[in-house]
């Protein structure tokens, strides 16, 4: 039985938030920070609150901390030595395996994100604009309270117009496949596999390979957490149009094509193994048949969706192994104004700013990373990457399978760039209290 | 024999320069000659190591690019990299002409020598029923060796195969606890008996008793088993094709 009341809402419930706002936080004097959480903690909904609420509440408030953020808040040695060594490390350590070199390393990153000095994040979803609005003034009114507790950077989040469903800069649906946690009720959707085990997100829970183990001490402290990698990923919409003009050709038809071959999907959602020549609208928007497809059965060579295209690497399906154990939840947000369509692009930072939860950052996220999107030799494909969030310098490929042959692309440029990241602890509703009583 | 002191020198360096070398602010794997003598200095080897700097930058290139086309053999400095890239669970081991690959080195635990060579035999089994169990580790081969050094018997695993090293540690973890059965490491001095539950106890385990080749050859360098076992398929395909034309 999942301890809802414990939970915090993030790692379960997807809100109805059309903003929001991430604030970055840093604490110099472990009491100062400590006064900080036990202010906001009640703040927080559990996913038991958040579920009862979700139609009449209009902002929904998480908290996370890094390891040295732990150690900020006055935790011992004993216990942070219980974290595992990734989450210790911290993602700036892990730069160079998870592929933020070049343009994507931490010395570019902004927001103060590289620094040591990153303690915690608190993040906002608001219903909309005003409340927004109305819970930041709250939150720096409090902040005012507490000199000891610095906001090195905070970014608004708001969704992309017409606001019919989620999308990303570059124009794709969002939010097609997500695992579903067992315990939870909730049913996936067809072809998104069998429920997964609550130990594979969330702490003190059995997993795919059995009863949880060494977790994080004590057992309060970890008991419903989850560890969540946070990306902030900025999109070059005027790169990526430019990209479909010059490689797709001059009609819409051919750029709409090459789109959805990148992505694995077009950008109405509808998958490429179902919909392989042209869009099919109602498909996209069809959250019972738009996931319902797999791989080594349907798409072997990757006629429809090429091996390398994004989501063929963000989720093989039948196509790997040990699929249970390699899952993420992800939660986040666009931020930045869209790009008007036809217009140059005008210089100003848009993307996504999204986490991804797991129950462990090195066999799920960093797999991912790692592997997954920018291992060059992926499917052996040689020389590719992922080509939307894979590490692109302009020296890798990408390889669309066609009869009667296949059409290559070569020295694919950079359509994103990591602007920031961490990893933070996210913990349960109690673990917070006890944080929040230290010392 | 000291696999063990020889993991602890190896990791201790790791610990010692990981800092400097995420600072670096490395890119994809080295390609120009530049890049491949200054490889060739930061592991501090001799004079030879540099001569060979270009033979080592055109390796690194057509291990990226997966050259068959000819023979090739590489030199590989004595850390087993050229250069420091850090992996998930620690340095990553480079591609060569024989793939990736590790060669495992430890101590059996006394009178445990006739149960591991009988695991043998288990896996012998277990392919048979099951022809593809071992799959998921994109292997190519497997040599199993027991061997004495005055009264103690050591085994050797080796295994050459297609994914990182990390990654092919991992998949098999998981592959043995799902399929519930045991590992011939369990009768390895100083393996953790909590295995199962604790993948990066495993994966130092392995590492530590890694010894890494100083040279490694290809006479189809590059070539990974599925390339191998598609071009086998078209010429099957091809035969057959012909047979039908007769």
């Amino acid at each position: 039985m999942l301890e809802f009341d414990d939970i915090q809402h993030i790692l379960v419930t997807r809100v109805p938030a059309l903003t929001g706002r991430y604030e970055f936080l840093s604490f110099r004097q472990p009491a100062q920070g400590r006064a900080w959480l036990a202010g906001i903690i009640d703040k927080v909904a559990s996913a038991k609150e958040a579920q009862a609420s979700v139609q009449t509440e209009n902002r929904w408030v998480s908290v996370a901390f890094t390891w040295s953020g732990l150690r900020a808040l006055g935790l011992d040695e004993a216990p942070l030595a219980t974290f595992p060594e990734e989450f210790r490390q911290g993602m700036v350590a892990r730069a160079q395996m998870l592929g933020d070199t070049g343009a994507n390393h931490p010395d570019h990153w902004i927001g103060g994100l590289a620094s040591p000095d990153l303690h915690a994040i608190a993040i906002l979803f608001a219903r909309d604009p005003s409340e927004r609005q109305r819970s930041t003034q709250e939150h720096q009114a409090f902040l005012a309270q507490i000199p000891g507790v610095q906001v090195l950077s905070t970014l608004d989040l708001d969704a992309l117009p017409p606001f019919d469903y989620a999308r990303d800069h570059f124009g794709y649906r969002d939010r097609l496949s997500q695992p579903e946690i067992e315990g939870t009720g909730i049913e996936p959707t067809r072809g998104s596999g069998a429920p997964i085990k609550a130990g594979e997100f969330i702490l003190g829970y059995p997993d795919e390979n059995g009863p949880p183990v060494g977790l994080p001490q004590p057992d309060i402290l970890s008991r419903n957490g989850s560890y969540m990698a946070y990306r902030r990923l900025q999109e070059h919409v005027g790169a990526f149009r430019d990209f479909l003009r010059q490689q797709g050709g001059p009609s819409t038809e051919e750029q709409e094509w090459l789109a959805a071959k990148l992505m694995g999907r077009w950008r109405s959602g509808a998958p490429l193994v179902l919909a392989p020549d042209k869009d099919d609208r109602a498909l996209g928007a069809d959250p019972q048949r738009n996931n319902n497809f797999d791989y080594a059965r349907m798409d072997p060579h990757g006629y429809a969706v090429p091996l390398g295209a994004h989501i063929r690497r963000m989720n093989p399906r039948d196509t790997a192994v040990n699929m249970q154990r390699r899952r993420m939840i992800r939660r986040g947000a666009t931020y930045g104004p869209p790009l008007p369509e036809g217009a140059p692009d005008d210089g100003v930072d848009r993307g996504i700013a999204a986490f991804v939860l797991c129950a462990s950052l090195v066999r799920q996220f960093e797999f991912a990373q790692n592997v997954w999107i920018n291992d060059p030799n992926f499917h052996e494909l040689g020389n590719e990457r992922d080509p939307i969030i894979g590490n692109q310098d302009g020296t890798f490929d990408m390889t669309i399978p066609r009869r009667p042959i296949r059409r290559k692309i070569t020295g694919l440029p950079a359509f994103t760039t990591v602007k920031g990241g961490a990893y933070f602890f996210l913990p349960g509703i109690k673990a917070l209290r006890y944080l929040s009583t230290l010392g | 024999m000291s696999k063990q002191q020889f993991g602890e020198t190896t990791r201790r360096k790791f610990l010692g320069t990981a800092t400097a070398a995420t600072a670096a602010s490395l890119t994809a794997p080295a390609a120009g000659n530049a890049e491949a003598a200054k490889s060739a200095r930061s592991v501090g080897t001799t004079k030879l190591a540099e001569a060979n700097s270009e033979i080592q930058a055109q390796l690194l290139e057509r291990a990226k690019e997966g050259d068959w086309t000819k023979p090739a053999a590489m030199a590989i400095p004595k850390e087993g990299y050229f250069t420091l890239e850090q992996g998930r669970y620690g340095p990553i081991y480079p591609k060569t002409p024989a793939n990736y690959g590790f060669t495992i080195v430890a101590k059996v635990k006394p009178g445990r020598d006739d149960i591991v060579r009988q695991y043998g035999k288990t896996i012998e089994k277990a392919v048979a029923e099951s022809p593809f169990v071992l799959a998921p580790l994109k292997l190519h081969y497997l040599r199993w060796v027991l061997f004495n050094i005055g009264s103690d018997t050591y085994f050797m695993y080796q295994g050459i195969f297609d994914t990182d090293f990390d990654k092919y540690t991992e998949d098999a973890i998981m592959l043995f606890t799902q399929a519930g059965v045991n590992t011939v490491f369990e009768n390895l001095e100083g393996f953790p008996a909590d295995w199962k539950t604790n993948t990066p106890a495993f994966v130092k385990f392995v590492r530590e008793h890694q010894c890494p080749s100083f040279l490694e050859y290809g006479e189809y360098p590059f070539v990974t088993a599925d390339e191998v076992k598609k071009a086998l398929k078209v010429k099957a395909a091809m035969s057959s094709m012909l047979d039908q034309m007769q």
